[in-house]
C-alpha cells in the first residue's frame, strides 16, 4: 500500500519538478514576478511536505534548504539572481535524480547535494540560520485524505448563558464533510425539575472529512471550556485499500464445513441482534444503540460514496490501453466501411439506414478515441527551453528561445517520436545557425540570438517551425560540399530550394568542426528520415545573414490518414492525400511521344513519372488511358502512373507483418470495404529508390 | 428580515470596517461609540448579535458584556469581543462576563464574517 502512495508522490513530484523548471526559466526573465516566486516556493513546499510523509526524507531535507531560500525571496529578503536560478535548477535536477534513484536502492550523488546546499547557504548570507533538517512530520493524516471521526459534544448546562448556540456549531460541522448527528436526550430531568434555560441534550456526531482534526477543533474553539468534547478517529479512508472486515464467525464455520447452511439458519433465527439483547437486558439505552448503529451506517455510506467518486474522477491509463482502443476503433472503421458498401449494393433501405447510423457513430467514436491521445506539444517545448539554455552557455553564445502555439495538440505517439528530430534541429540552429555574440555585433545584430519554436494547426497536419536569426545557410559552401561529396554532378543547375534540400542528403555536414553539440554522428538525413517515418515532411528556407527557418509538417495522428485510392490491374494502392497535388491523364500516344524518358508535360513544365505497373511488375496490359497522380515531395514534383483513380478514402493504417516490414516503397496496408487489402505507398521512399537506381 | 448586529468600538476606523463588512454580508448594523452608548442603544434596539471592543472609554467591553447579559433581550445573543493576542487574561475575563467568542486583532474581513457565521448561524 505504501508503495502505491510512494508512486503517487513520485508522479506528483515529477510533475511539480517540470513545472518548477519552467517557472524558474520564466523567473530568470522576470525576476520580480511575485507570482512566479510563489509558484516556485509552493512547488518546493509540496515536494518537501509530501516527501517526508512518504519516507523520502533525503528529498524532504534537501528540498527544505531550497524552500528556505525561496521563503526569503518571497519575503523580499533575497533577490532573484542568475546564480540563484542556476543553483535552484541544479537543485531541481538533484531532486529529480534522488527520485530516480529512490526505487533502485541507489543513492543520488551526496556530494552534489552538499555542494548545492552550500551554494544556497552562501547566497542566503551569513545571517541565515543553518537550516535544521526537517523532521518528518508526526503521523498526521494527509489533509486530503478523508478520515471519519466520532465526536461526542456534551455542552455545559449553562452554555446558553454565554450566547452560544450548539445548533450553529453542529451546522458548521456539517459543512466540513459528510455528517451524521444523533441527539442524546437521556439527560432530561422530569418536567418539574427542568430548568428551561439549561442545556440537557448532548450530541454524537460521526463526521467524515478531509479537513483534518484541527478544523473540527476550530469549530468548538469558543466553547471548549464550556463543554466536554471527545474527538476520536474511527476510520481512515485510505485511497487504495479499504480494509474489509474479516469474515464473521458463522461464515468461517460454514466454509470449514463445521456447520451446514440449514443449521446455521436455525441458530441465527434464534439469535437476537446484539443491540436488541443489550437493550432488553437493560444494559444500554435504546438511544445509545441507535447512535452506534448510525455510526456503522455512516461509515458504510462513506465507503460506497468514495468508491463511486473514485470511479468518476480523472484516471491515469497506461498508453498501451489507449493504443489498443485506437486499434479497435480502426478495425471498427474498416468493418463499418464494409457494412456501408454491402448496404449500398443490396439496395436495402432498412439496412442502409442502419449503416448510416453506424457510420455516424463510428466517426464520432473515432474522433473521441483519437482525441484522448491528443496532448499539447507544450511539454516538449519547455524541455527544449532548458536545452537551449544549457547549450548556448556551453558554446558561449547568448541565445533566447521563444515559443508559440504550445497549446497545439498532437497525437501522443507523434509527440514522442518528434522529440529527437526536434532536439537535433534545435541543436543545429544553436551550433551552426546563431553566431557568437562578437560576430553578431560585428554584423550589426543584437548580441542576443533568438531561436523561435512555433507550432500551428494547418488542415490535418501541424506545422512546426524552428527559426533562428543566425547567419543563414551559405549556398556556395553547400554547393562546394555537395560536389566534394559527390552528391551532385559538376555544373548541375539547382534552385535554391533544391540546394537547401541537399543538407538532408545522407553524408552531408557543413560544420567545419565537430563540436559536442552537433556532430554526434547523426546527420540531418536521420532527422529527415525520422520525420518521414511520421509521414511528415521537412522544408528549409534561409536568407544569408538573416537566419534559417525549418518547417516540419506532421500529420495530426498516425492511426488514420486521408488517402487517394488507386487501382493497377486488380490491385489497390493508397497514396497519402497530403502529398498529392493533382491527377492528369496519360494516353498511349503521350507515352510513345516521350520516348521512354518518363516525362510528362504538365502546363508547360516537365514532370518525371514512375510507372507503378512496371515498378511493381504487375502483369497485364495497361488501359488505353492511364492516370498520373502528381505528388510533391521535398519541393519536387513526381508523378505516379496508375490504371484508375478511385477516389479519396479514409484509411486506417495497419502495419505490415514482420516478413514485409522491409519492403521498399510500402509503408503499411489497409483493409478496404470489400475486405481486400490495399497497400499504402511510401512516396518519398519510392522516389528515393528510383533516383538511386538512375544515378 | 436581515439580522441586526451592533458594533461597539471607540475607534471610528474599526467601527467603519466592521460595519462595512457586515453590511456587505447582508446584515443590518447598529454602531455604538463606547460601552455606555452601546448599552443605551441596546435598551431600545433589538439586536441579534453584539461585537465589542474591550478597551473603550466610559464603559469598557467587559462592563458592556455584563450589562448586556443583564438585559432580558440580550441574555442569549452571541457577544463577540475584539482582543489582541497579548490580552489573554482579558479574554478569560470577557468569557467569564458572558462573551460567546472573540476575534483576535488584527483580523481580515473574511475572518470576521467566519466568526459571525459561526455564532449566528
Amino acid at each position: 500500500m505504501m508503495d502505491v502512495h510512494r508512486q503517487a508522490f513520485k508522479e506528483e513530484a515529477y510533475e511539480l519538478l517540470s513545472e518548477l523548471e519552467s517557472s524558474l526559466l520564466e523567473l530568470e526573465e522576470r525576476p520580480d514576478d511575485i507570482d512566479l516566486i510563489g509558484r516556485v516556493f509552493r512547488a518546493m513546499h509540496t515536494i518537501k511536505g509530501s516527501g517526508s510523509m512518504f519516507g523520502f526524507d533525503d528529498i524532504a531535507s534537501f528540498t527544505h534548504e531550497v524552500e528556505t531560500i525561496f521563503d526569503m525571496v518571497r519575503n523580499g529578503k533575497l533577490e532573484v539572481t542568475k546564480l540563484l536560478v542556476n543553483l535552484t535548477l541544479a537543485a531541481r535536477d538533484q531532486i529529480k535524480s534522488m527520485l530516480d534513484h529512490s526505487d533502485d536502492g541507489g543513492t543520488a550523488d551526496a556530494e552534489a547535494s552538499a555542494r548545492i546546499i552550500a551554494g544556497l547557504r552562501t547566497l542566503a548570507c551569513c545571517d541565515a540560520p543553518a537550516a535544521a533538517p526537517v523532521q518528518p512530520k508526526a503521523a498526521q493524516p494527509l489533509p486530503s485524505e478523508k478520515v471519519s471521526y466520532r465526536i461526542r459534544f456534551v455542552p455545559a448546562r449553562n452554555i446558553f448563558a454565554s450566547g452560544s448556540n450548539p445548533l450553529t456549531l453542529l451546522a458548521e460541522l456539517r459543512e466540513l464533510g459528510t455528517c451524521n448527528v444523533t441527539a442524546q436526550t437521556s439527560g432530561f430531568p422530569t418536567l418539574s425539575e427542568m430548568d428551561p434555560e439549561a442545556c440537557y441534550v448532548y450530541w454524537d456526531v460521526i463526521l467524515t472529512t478531509d479537513q483534518g482534526i484541527n478544523a473540527i477543533r476550530d469549530v468548538f474553539i469558543f466553547v471548549e471550556d464550556d463543554c466536554e468534547l471527545r474527538i476520536e478517529v474511527i476510520a481512515e479512508h485510505d485511497r487504495f485499500a479499504d480494509r474489509q472486515d474479516y469474515k464473521k464467525l458463522g461464515e468461517i464455520l460454514l466454509e470449514r464445513g463445521d456447520i451446514s447452511p440449514k443449521e446455521m439458519a436455525e441458530v441465527l433465527a434464534q439469535q437476537k441482534r446484539f443491540g436488541e439483547l443489550a437493550v432488553s437486558k437493560g444494559i444500554l439505552a435504546e438511544a445509545k444503540v441507535q447512535s452506534a448503529l448510525v455510526e456503522q451506517r455512516h461509515i458504510k455510506e462513506v465507503h460506497q460514496e468514495k468508491q463511486s467518486a473514485e470511479a468518476a474522477s480523472s484516471i491515469r491509463v497506461p498508453a498501451e490501453r489507449l493504443d489498443d482502443l485506437v486499434n479497435l476503433v480502426g478495425e471498427l472503421v474498416t468493418v463499418q466501411a464494409r457494412l456501408t458498401q454491402t448496404a449500398t449494393q443490396r439496395e436495402d433501405a432498412e439496412l442502409s439506414a442502419i449503416a448510416e447510423e453506424v457510420e455516424r457513430l463510428t466517426a464520432e467514436l473515432r474522433d473521441s478515441a483519437l482525441n484522448i491521445r491528443m496532448l499539447p506539444i507544450g511539454s516538449t517545448f519547455s524541455k527544449f527551453k532548458r536545452l537551449v539554455r544549457d547549450l548556448s552557455s556551453e558554446l558561449g553564445k547568448e541565445i533566447e528561445m521563444t515559443t508559440d502555439g504550445a497549446e497545439t495538440e498532437l497525437d501522443k505517439t507523434v509527440i514522442e517520436k518528434l522529440n529527437d528530430p526536434l532536439v537535433h534541429l534545435i541543436r543545429n540552429s544553436i551550433d551552426h545557425g546563431v553566431e557568437l555574440p562578437q560576430a553578431r555585433e560585428a554584423a550589426g545584430k543584437p548580441r542576443h540570438g533568438t531561436v523561435h519554436l512555433a507550432a500551428v494547426h494547418s488542415g490535418d497536419s501541424v506545422l512546426i517551425t524552428i527559426a533562428d536569426d543566425g547567419a543563414g545557410l551559405d549556398k556556395e559552401a553547400i554547393r562546394a560540399k555537395a560536389l566534394e561529396r559527390g552528391i551532385i554532378a559538376q555544373g548541375s543547375e539547382l534552385s535554391e530550394k533544391e540546394l537547401f534540400a541537399l543538407i538532408f542528403a545522407p553524408g552531408f555536414s557543413t560544420a567545419k568542426k565537430v563540436s559536442s553539440v552537433s556532430g554526434r554522428g547523426v546527420g540531418m538525413d536521420v532527422v529527415k528520415r525520422a520525420i518521414e517515418a511520421l509521414r511528415g515532411s521537412i522544408e528549409i528556407s534561409s536568407v544569408r545573414g538573416a537566419g534559417t527557418r525549418i518547417t516540419v509538417r506532421i500529420p495530426l495522428t498516425l492511426a488514420i490518414i486521408e488517402s487517394l485510392l488507386v487501382k493497377i490491374g486488380d490491385d489497390s494502392f493508397m497514396l497519402p492525400l497530403s502529398l498529392v497535388d493533382e491527377c492528369i491523364e496519360l494516353t498511349r500516344e503521350d507515352r510513345s511521344r516521350s520516348h521512354g524518358r518518363n516525362l510528362a508535360h504538365v502546363r508547360g513544365g516537365l514532370v518525371p513519372y514512375i510507372p507503378l505497373r512496371e515498378r511493381f511488375a504487375i502483369a497485364g496490359a495497361p488501359p488505353e488511358i492511364e492516370q498520373i497522380v502528381i505528388t510533391e515531395v521535398n519541393g519536387q514534383r513526381v508523378g505516379f502512373v496508375v490504371d484508375h483513380v478511385i477516389g479519396e478514402h479514409q484509411t486506417v493504417i495497419k502495419s505490415l507483418g514482420r516478413a514485409y516490414r522491409n519492403v521498399e516503397g510500402v509503408s503499411g496496408a489497409t483493409i478496404l470495404g470489400d475486405g481486400s487489402v490495399a497497400l499504402i505507398l511510401d512516396i518519398p521512399q519510392l522516389v528515393q529508390s528510383v533516383e538511386a537506381e538512375a544515378a | 428580515m436581515a439580522k441586526i448586529i451592533m458594533t461597539a468600538d471607540d475607534s471610528a476606523s474599526v467601527r467603519q470596517m466592521v460595519s462595512f463588512t457586515l453590511k456587505q454580508g447582508g446584515y443590518e448594523v447598529v454602531e455604538a461609540v463606547d460601552g455606555k452608548d452601546a448599552l443605551q442603544k441596546l435598551a431600545s434596539h433589538k439586536v441579534d448579535m453584539l461585537i465589542t471592543d474591550l478597551n473603550m472609554p466610559n464603559l469598557d467591553g467587559i462592563g458592556l458584556i455584563k450589562g448586556a447579559r443583564g438585559l432580558a433581550s440580550c441574555r442569549f445573543i452571541p457577544i463577540v469581543m475584539l482582543t489582541t493576542e497579548s490580552q489573554d487574561s482579558r479574554k478569560q475575563e470577557g468569557k467569564a462576563a458572558g462573551a460567546t467568542g472573540w476575534i483576535v486583532k488584527p483580523f481580515k474581513p473574511e475572518q470576521l464574517m467566519a466568526v459571525v457565521k459561526k455564532v449566528l448561524g
